[in-house]
């Protein structure tokens, strides 16, 4: 029982993180309608920028969310403003033209630090990296739980955005008919720029949140990538809510697998039940809720 | 046009003729790996450009291609070169399985469920190590010391596979296939099967991929999971290329293949050793950079814009684009 409360207790954790890279994803989905195959790779950027700030600088990975997140904000806009906008005016013949982009993106964003940082795993250790905390016999690692932490607070500090300011509105304006909003006077191209820097920063959240805890090396970015839209095709396209649920089921399922399969099942597991969801309840975990 | 029909005679005959001239085993090395990506990025255009679905994928036909050729040495002790028989249907038998699952869901859905399908591919073949060999990957002895057989061989391979996607797409499974590019609904309510012909065009195609992996098994001697069943390497790869040289088109998967690995080579050899050699790691980017570029301003690559590059260099206005189809 104990080690079966642990399991749950530890995918719950990484869940939250996972719900921050989710939403993120979910968020881009939702308003341009593309898949963003980049998106691990902006998380994998932000990591480094928390990693060098801490290695040269001596800052507290939790005090440098507050330079990474504002930097992938900017990452993000300038990437939807020079690269994927212009793509709408352009004809092809696939469609799917700003989700290709989206991979040469993320390749050139691996390759740039790869050169700059070499390949070999990096990683913070902080003074905290390894504490504990008891409740009864279950253990719950410190970081992970500030993780879990910050990552609900900035769910909500996003769900608030959403839900009350006009800027926010009118993002879910665009998400819901770009051409209406556009005739309400929005502007929709600076939605996009402005979503796609929001999606980024909490990526970028994700990823300083996890590095105390975790390693670095460049091509971690296409990892996540993977993780990030099983979380959003779990969710259901575009439901910030589907996506938190997306981003703990993931968790929890992952934590599970590990336990009691392999710890080389696990990422298995995660293709599995994305696999089953897509093909059988393909609005995702959004259709049972109804939210 | 008259152009570029000259040229779909010369190119063969430059390649047919090229061992002759060049004896150095690096350059026919790296023909030799531009070939099999000619296969491999056209048996993926088929698919994507010319069906519309677009795979992220195609790694899994070129590993059970390879793995095919690799394990039956490993376990049976025949020679990999059966693998060059097995490996392109059992890569055809996988592809239709796949299909049946996959093809139920349309556009990006898609495309996301085959790169879940390949990951799930990949993982496996890592952790059943007693079966596949794991990460520790399959390691044979070449047949050939020499490159030309192989070369020959990847020659002939491509060429088999560009001519039957020639074929193919003059008949009429091409019209259905472009039809269902276009709309699908539209195609089924004409009767045709989009189930059927997406199979059809998928089968094709990692029929194709397979015998591209079970050479790569043969003519490299080693494989593991993290090269074959690389979604990086293998599945972006095959798309990147078609995109370079142009999707929806028959000879752009060719051009893109050599494009790709002569950039990929210039900048490993740090500009033929001309320039400092940080350069040689700056191969993948390049590409990178090259894929944006042309995602950018060129949309339907090389040999789709080919007019549009024409007349930058003429300076004639652009003439009005006859989105060309199965040209």
């Amino acid at each position: 029982m104990d080690v079966f409360l642990q399991t749950l207790v530890s995918g719950v954790l990484i869940g939250g993180i996972y719900a921050l890279i989710g939403i993120g994803m979910t968020l881009i989905m939702g308003v341009m309608h593309i898949i963003n195959l980049a998106h691990g790779q902006l998380m994998m950027v932000a990591m480094y920028i928390t990693f060098v700030l801490y290695q040269y600088l001596g800052l507290d990975p939790y005090v440098s969310l507050f330079i990474a997140m504002p930097a992938l904000f900017l990452l993000g806009a300038v990437i939807q403003k020079l690269f994927l906008n212009p793509l709408l005016k352009v004809d092809s013949i696939l469609p799917e033209n700003q989700v290709l982009m989206t991979v040469g993106i993320g390749m050139v964003l691996t390759e740039i630090v790869r050169i700059i940082f070499g390949s070999d795993y990096k990683s913070v250790t902080t003074s905290y990296s390894g504490s504990v905390m008891y409740l009864g016999d279950i253990a719950f690692n410190t970081p992970m739980v500030v993780a879990f932490g910050i990552a609900l607070a900035l769910t909500a500090g996003l769900f608030y955005f959403l839900l009350r300011t006009d800027l926010g509105k009118s993002v879910r304006a665009t998400a819901q008919n770009k051409e209406a909003a556009r005739l309400m006077g929005v502007n929709a191209e600076r939605i996009t720029v402005l979503t796609f820097g929001i999606g980024a920063g909490l990526v970028a959240a994700a990823g300083t949140l996890l590095l105390p805890i975790f390693y670095l090396f460049p091509d971690i970015g296409g990892h996540f990538t993977l993780k990030a839209f099983v979380i959003t095709i779990l969710g259901g396209l575009g439901s910030t809510v589907g996506a938190i649920f997306g981003g703990v089921v993931l968790g929890i399922a992952e934590s599970f697998g590990a336990t009691y399969l392999s710890m080389d099942l696990k990422d298995v597991v995660g293709m599995v039940i994305f696999l089953l969801v897509l093909i059988f309840l393909p609005g995702g975990l959004k259709r049972l809720t109804k939210i | 046009m008259k152009n570029r029909s000259w040229a779909q005679l010369i190119a063969p005959l430059i390649l047919l003729a090229f061992p002759l001239f060049v004896d150095s085993d690096y350059y026919r090395h790296v023909v030799i790996m531009a070939l099999m990506w000619v296969v491999i990025g056209s048996s993926w255009n088929l698919l994507a450009g010319f069906t519309g679905q677009v795979s992220f994928g195609h790694a899994i036909f070129f590993g059970i291609g390879a793995y095919s050729a690799g394990l039956l040495k490993m376990h049976l002790g025949l020679s990999p070169w059966w693998g060059m028989l097995l490996g392109g249907p059992m890569a055809m038998a996988i592809g239709f399985v796949i299909g049946w699952i996959c093809f139920r869901l349309r556009g990006p859905y898609f495309a996301l469920a085959t790169i879940a399908v390949g990951e799930i591919f990949h993982l496996l073949f890592k952790y059943f190590n007693n079966f596949t060999g794991g990460m520790e990957g399959i390691l044979i002895i070449q047949t050939f010391r020499s490159k030309l057989p192989y070369y020959f061989l990847a020659l002939g391979l491509a060429g088999a596979c560009v001519l039957t996607i020639i074929l193919v797409m003059r008949s009429k499974w091409g019209y259905y296939f472009i039809s269902i590019r276009e709309d699908q609904d539209a195609a089924e309510s004409m009767g045709i099967s989009a189930f059927r012909y997406k199979s059809l065009s998928l089968m094709i195609s990692s029929f194709f991929t397979g015998l591209a992996g079970a050479f790569y098994m043969n003519y490299m001697a080693f494989i593991d999971p993290e090269v074959v069943y690389s979604l990086h390497y293998i599945s972006i790869m095959a798309i990147l290329v078609g995109i370079i040289g142009g999707v929806g088109t028959i000879w752009g998967p060719a051009v893109g293949a050599f494009i790709m690995v002569l950039v990929q080579e210039t900048f490993r050899s740090s500009i033929f050793g001309l320039a400092p050699d940080w350069v040689s790691e700056a191969h993948a980017l390049v590409f990178g950079v090259l894929v944006m570029f042309v995602i950018l301003f060129m949309a339907n690559g090389v040999v789709g814009d080919w007019k549009k590059i024409t007349h930058l260099f003429t300076g004639k206005k652009q003439a009005p684009s006859t989105n060309g189809s199965a040209a």
